[in-house]
């Protein structure tokens, strides 16, 4: 603003610099020293959260006996004391992609029959039922996925077994069904709701204008969801799933309630066995010794990690489609 | 559209409501005591000696001992005013909550290792922390084995179904040990603990003092041996038991209910040996004391050929300062313990599926607790 006034304005005072600022009042400073204060301070706090976290996982990981990203193991109670985080790593990533592939078509269709096809009468109770799933607990998806959903997968996992065993990722030995597989499906479920919501508000938000300029073409509503609705709403959907693959990357109750864990990477995702970063800290968190802790700590510092590659890779994608984004449209 | 707008709101909250009670009873779920039972539900006995115990305390450690403390707690608290609260944290966190001043006695699996000793020292003024083994507990070998009531194993082969070596239960070394049992052409799925857990450290401590060559692991409270499946907690291992046809685990015996079977033992003792709450009694007694001054911390026999010793058992202990107790909780848990190492608390004990102290070291631990200041 100033830049532009330069040219035949004498050079601004203090004063309406400060004014320029809009902080000339004192209820404008005050709140401007709080916000910038709570701002330091949100910094100060991650960094000495950071801080901890690394010096602690520095601790443990310099006494690992064992290589900490190759190791198939996970000891803190021996001496000397072996742990690595490749089955948690394999384990936590395998998971959440079986949700994501499972979970992300589901909701952008539920999405769109919300959105384009279902009856205004119904759509209000369906959102509605979808809202109630994202306020189940987590530990009641476990419950529910150990008593009800177990027992019924392997008849799923036969099948699977019958057709597919051929492939090695989908063979089975028999064994209750508390494998990858069974996991994956109920992370997709818990995901589902917020993935659904999100790419909802989004498809609600394409112009009236594009669509009815496809219809006016002669589109059927089907080329108008494909020409005009999707494209629109990509990075919103892209970001919905986002959501939802954080929460799948940190999922830990239910995992740990439905899963049958062990240091071991499975070729077949229906073998019970396999581990992720947050089930493997709940489970082994308070029996475990001060250095088992930093040990747990450094693992979840590397899920920390992961979490953060993937939401910038998901930055990366959605910077790329801006053309399409809301701001332009 | 008000009105839509309120029934909205009422359904979210009966639907919290109900996912809320839901999650309750999922936290109540590892309850197994039986707190209604026997004679913990009569009028509390009047042979507990408050003195002047009063207030609160704060308590925490092993899950093992939790329905034990819980059952002491019903009598100690209707006899004294006091309020005591263990929370279960597990035998890591309550050590940890003792050696940093939090609690004034903890419970443990496992008895205090020279570090925690050394640790004990800063928060028990003058003196340290000392191990007195209050609870016993069998811990029962649970089988589901469709027409196979009664199953004998050794140790060597408890060690081999759950190293993965042997894998089907018409295996000539099971049927060795069990001429009598049909058994069926059936896989066998051994479970153990996904937590770190005391059981497991007391499960592989006697397959490793009893069958070394066919349990080459180190121990410890993480699960080393590969193969098998995982549940979190006894009562997870226990479910899995029950629902997996040819599933084989070890939990507490207090978990060992609603039809599941459990696994005698062929120790070499004339006749195998159940898991009970007797036997494993009679396997503590074999016991050795190890600990130093005041510290009572045992050293279990586990090759014990008694007969009618089950040997294998964990023994969780109460640790407290034995001297420099903190002045305001030191006479509510002195009451505490008395109580509980009394003729009456270790009574309740088997009631409750856990093994009561032999005698000889109970009297050990009245004279410590009798001492603590």
């Amino acid at each position: 603003m100033d830049t532009t006034q330069i040219a035949d304005a004498p050079p601004p005072t203090a004063e309406q610099k400060r004014a320029a600022r809009g902080a000339t009042r004192p209820g404008d400073r005050i709140f401007l020293g709080l916000s910038r204060g709570s701002g330091i301070l949100l910094l100060v706090i991650m960094a000495a959260i950071a801080g901890f976290l690394t010096y602690r996982a520095v601790l443990a990981i310099s006494k690992d006996d064992g290589n900490f990203l190759t190791t198939f193991e996970w000891n803190t109670g021996v001496n000397p004391p072996v742990f690595g985080i490749a089955v948690l790593a394999y384990g936590t990533i395998v998971s959440s992609i079986i949700a994501m592939v499972i979970a992300v078509p589901v909701s952008v269709a539920i999405a769109l029959f919300l959105t384009h096809y279902a009856p205004r009468r119904l759509r209000g109770p369906i959102a509605y039922v979808i809202d109630l799933l994202a306020a189940v607990p987590s530990i009641v998806y476990g419950l529910w996925g150990a008593l009800v959903l177990v027992p019924y997968m392997s008849g799923l996992f036969g099948w699977l077994d019958d057709y597919l065993g051929w492939t090695g990722i989908f063979s089975w030995q028999g064994g209750a069904a508390r494998s990858m597989l069974t996991v994956g499906i109920l992370l997709a479920i818990m995901i589902l709701p917020i993935v659904t919501n999100v790419s909802r508000e989004v498809f609600r938000q394409v112009p009236q204008m594009h669509e009815e300029a496809a219809l006016a073409l002669g589109a059927t509503r089907w080329e108008v969801i494909r020409m005009a609705v999707i494209p629109f709403g990509r990075s919103g959907v892209i970001s919905a799933s986002m959501l939802g693959l954080g929460r799948a990357l940190g999922e830990t109750m239910a995992v740990a309630t439905v899963l049958s864990p062990d240091f071991l990477i499975h070729t077949s995702l229906l073998d019970p066995g396999g581990g992720t970063f947050a089930q493997n800290i709940a489970s082994k968190f308070s029996e475990a010794s001060e250095f088992g802790r930093d040990a747990l700590i450094a693992s979840g510092l590397v899920l920390f990690v992961i979490t953060l590659l993937v939401n910038g890779a998901a930055r990366a994608i959605i910077a790329r489609r801006k053309e399409y984004s809301g701001a332009n449209a | 559209m008000k009105l839509q707008r309120m029934n909205r709101r009422a359904l979210a909250l009966g639907a919290l409501a109900v996912s809320g009670a839901l999650a309750l009873t999922a936290c109540g779920s590892d309850e197994t005591g039986n707190p209604d039972g026997g004679s913990s539900n009569a009028a509390a006995p009047s042979n507990i000696k408050c003195d002047d115990a009063s207030g609160q305390v704060l308590a925490d450690g092993s899950s093992a001992q939790k329905n034990a403390v819980d059952a002491w707690v019903k009598q100690f608290s209707a006899a004294c005013q006091v309020e005591i609260n263990y929370k279960a944290g597990g035998s890591g966190a309550g050590v940890t909550a003792f050696t940093q001043g939090q609690v004034p006695w903890a419970g443990s699996d496992s008895a205090l290792k020279p570090d925690e000793v050394a640790a004990s020292k800063k928060i028990c003024s003058g003196g340290q922390g000392i191990d007195l083994p209050m609870v016993g507990g069998p811990i029962a070998v649970g089988y589901n084995v469709p027409g196979v009531d009664k199953l004998v194993l050794d140790s060597a082969t408890i060690a081999k179904i759950f190293d993965s070596k042997i894998t089907n239960w018409n295996d000539p070394a099971i049927a060795k040990l069990n001429p009598d049992a049909k058994l069926p052409n059936l896989k066998i799925q051994a479970f153990h603990r996904s937590d770190e857990s005391g059981t497991t450290d007391n499960f592989t401590k006697y397959l490793i003092a009893t069958a070394k060559k066919d349990f080459p692991y180190e121990g410890g409270k993480a699960w080393q041996a590969k193969g098998g499946q995982s549940a979190p907690q006894s009562s997870g291992v226990a479910a899995q038991v029950k629902q997996t046809a040819g599933a084989i685990g070890y939990f507490e015996l207090s978990y060992a209910k609603d039809g599941i079977k459990t696994v005698a033992i062929d120790t070499g003792a004339a006749e195998p040996v159940e898991a009970t709450v007797d036997n494993a009694t009679k396997a503590i007694a074999e016991a050795k004391a190890v600990g130093t001054g005041k510290d009572l911390a045992l050293e279990l026999n586990y090759a014990t050929k008694a007969d009618g010793a089950y040997p294998m058992v964990l023994v969780t202990y109460e640790i407290v300062c034995d001297k420099g107790n903190k002045s305001e909780t030191l006479p509510a848990v002195k009451a505490f313990l008395r109580y509980a190492a009394s003729e009456d608390g270790q009574k309740i004990l088997a009631e409750n599926d856990y093994a009561p102290m032999p005698e000889e070291i109970i009297t050990k631990v009245r004279t410590t607790v009798e001492s603590l200041s």
